[in-house]
């Protein structure tokens, strides 16, 4: 890896003031997708700002009808938060999910979104539920937040403080794990609140992260797999590589989102 | 050079490093403790699994800076230096847990991570599943798996658990 600068900032105001000192400094949160690319030098920030010891920035939390979670709430702490599987369970199952056991004890729910890997699981979660992206800045809705792939709405000088996920009473994830990697191949969320209806994408598209509006109509009348029953989505726009092909993806996107509404 | 001092086996080090080095060179580099594998450099074979504050992490996905006043347990800490073997790398050599005994270390480590977190009655199901930051390339995890439950059920009582 290159050689950088590192600091360890108490609060986020310091954490701040440092990114928008250094142009080329990135945040270092659970390091578990920094760290991989700075060691095949594929990223080579000027300084790491460590915000493993700022405080108050990880827990679940019940505020109201929204459940709060801390940027550096650890993978494993979230799948095992008995307040979340109480009040929203279809994401407490979505971190369990994520990599393995020493994956999951690092890597933290802020650094996911953040990166906003098109494989990743979190992304999917944020935009199937309509969660609330809160920085030290501002509440950015996850419609206006995920970019595309690898890129998000967040300014360079922006942290993710915590992620508020309203509590949907209908909600599931299903994942068609990659069998190496054990990223999504695709996987999607689906969620009912009241008219609000949300089918997500993630591990298709070629901008990451997306919603499939016509499944969403659909599903106003009845949110059933029924209702979409025999609907496919079109493989345009969606991935191919040496996993698998667009066809196969957008295949995929149908008998996932089924799955999810028999689940949810 | 910034002094990163942590509690490693139970022993307070201190070492001179360069920012950029991974906890898995700290402790082989400089603490020459090459128990302490490294498989892969893309953060997936667990050949470097250790403790950190009492979890099991991937020490090459992790700066050694970050774990100043931290406690690490590696795999010389499981057992002490002349005592008998800990219940579980027992195991693994009554069950032929090993071949060429690269990934063992980690292996051993992720093990008792695993017992620690979901106690010593372990199906082969939850071993394999809890197995997948793990990659051997000799034995075809058959016998590990077999090491596994039983090493877990050989922790119940024994005072060396970690
Ligand atoms: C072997 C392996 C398997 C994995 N499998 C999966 C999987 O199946 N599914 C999945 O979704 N992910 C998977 N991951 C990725 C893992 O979940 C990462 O932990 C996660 O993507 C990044 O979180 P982090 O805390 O480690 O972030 P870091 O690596 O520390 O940071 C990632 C990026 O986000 C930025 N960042 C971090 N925190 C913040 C913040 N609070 N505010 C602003 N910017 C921030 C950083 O600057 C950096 O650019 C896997 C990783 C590995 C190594
Ligand atoms: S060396 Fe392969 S995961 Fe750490
Ligand atoms: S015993 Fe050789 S890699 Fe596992």
């Amino acid at each position: 890896m290159y050689a950088f600068k590192y600091h360890q900032p108490k609060t986020v105001r310091q954490a701040a003031n440092l990114l928008a000192k250094f142009p080329e400094a990135k945040v270092l949160a659970g390091g578990h997708s920094l760290i991989p690319v700075m060691k095949l030098r594929l990223a080579s920030p000027s300084d790491i700002v460590d915000i493993n010891k700022v405080e108050g920035l990880s827990g679940v939390e019940v505020k109201g009808r929204s459940v709060v979670i801390g940027a550096m709430t650890r993978h494993f702490e979230v799948a095992g938060s008995q307040t979340l599987k109480d009040v929203l369970p279809a994401l407490a199952g979505v971190p369990g999910s994520i990599g393995d056991p020493h994956v999951r004890h690092r890597g933290t729910i802020g650094g996911s979104v953040a990166n906003n890997d098109p494989n990743a699981d979190y992304p999917a979660a944020c935009l199937g539920l309509g969660a609330t992206i809160i920085t030290n800045k501002r509440r950015i809705a996850s419609d206006d937040f995920f970019t595309g792939m690898f890129s998000t709405a967040l300014a360079p000088d922006e942290i993710i403080v915590k992620i508020s996920f309203p509590v949907a009473k209908k909600a599931a994830y299903q994942k068609f794990k990659h069998p190496a990697s054990g990223f999504a191949l695709v996987g999607v969320f689906v969620s009912k609140r009241g008219p609000d209806i949300r089918v997500a994408v993630t591990g298709a598209g070629s901008n990451g992260v997306f919603r499939v509006t016509s499944f969403e109509e659909a599903l106003k009348k009845r949110f059933s797999p029924k209702s979409i029953e025999g609907m496919t989505v079109t493989a345009e726009g969606l991935n191919t590589d040496i996993h698998a092909s667009a066809e196969y993806r957008a295949h995929l996107i149908g008998v996932l989102a089924r799955r999810a509404l028999a689940a949810a | 050079m910034p002094v990163v001092s942590m509690t490693v086996n139970g022993k307070a080090v201190s070492a001179d490093v360069d920012i950029r080095t991974l906890l898995v060179q700290y402790l082989r580099e400089s603490l020459r403790l090459t128990g302490t594998h490294v498989g892969c450099d893309t953060s997936q074979c667990g050949a470097c699994v250790i403790h950190l504050d009492g979890k099991a992490v991937k020490s090459c996905t992790t700066l050694a800076v970050q774990c100043e006043g931290s406690n690490v347990l590696t795999i010389e800490g499981l057992a002490a230096p002349d005592g008998p073997l800990h219940p579980m790398q027992e195991a693994f050599r009554e069950n032929h847990g090993l071949q060429c005994g690269f990934c063992t270390p980690g292996m051993v480590m992720a093990a008792v991570d695993m017992v620690n977190r979901k106690g010593n009655e372990l199906d082969e199901h939850t071993i394999r599943q809890e197995l997948d930051g793990n990659l051997c390339r000799c034995t075809g995890y058959h016998n590990i798996v077999k090491s596994i439950a039983a090493g877990a059920k050989a922790m119940k009582g024994s005072s060396q658990a970690a």
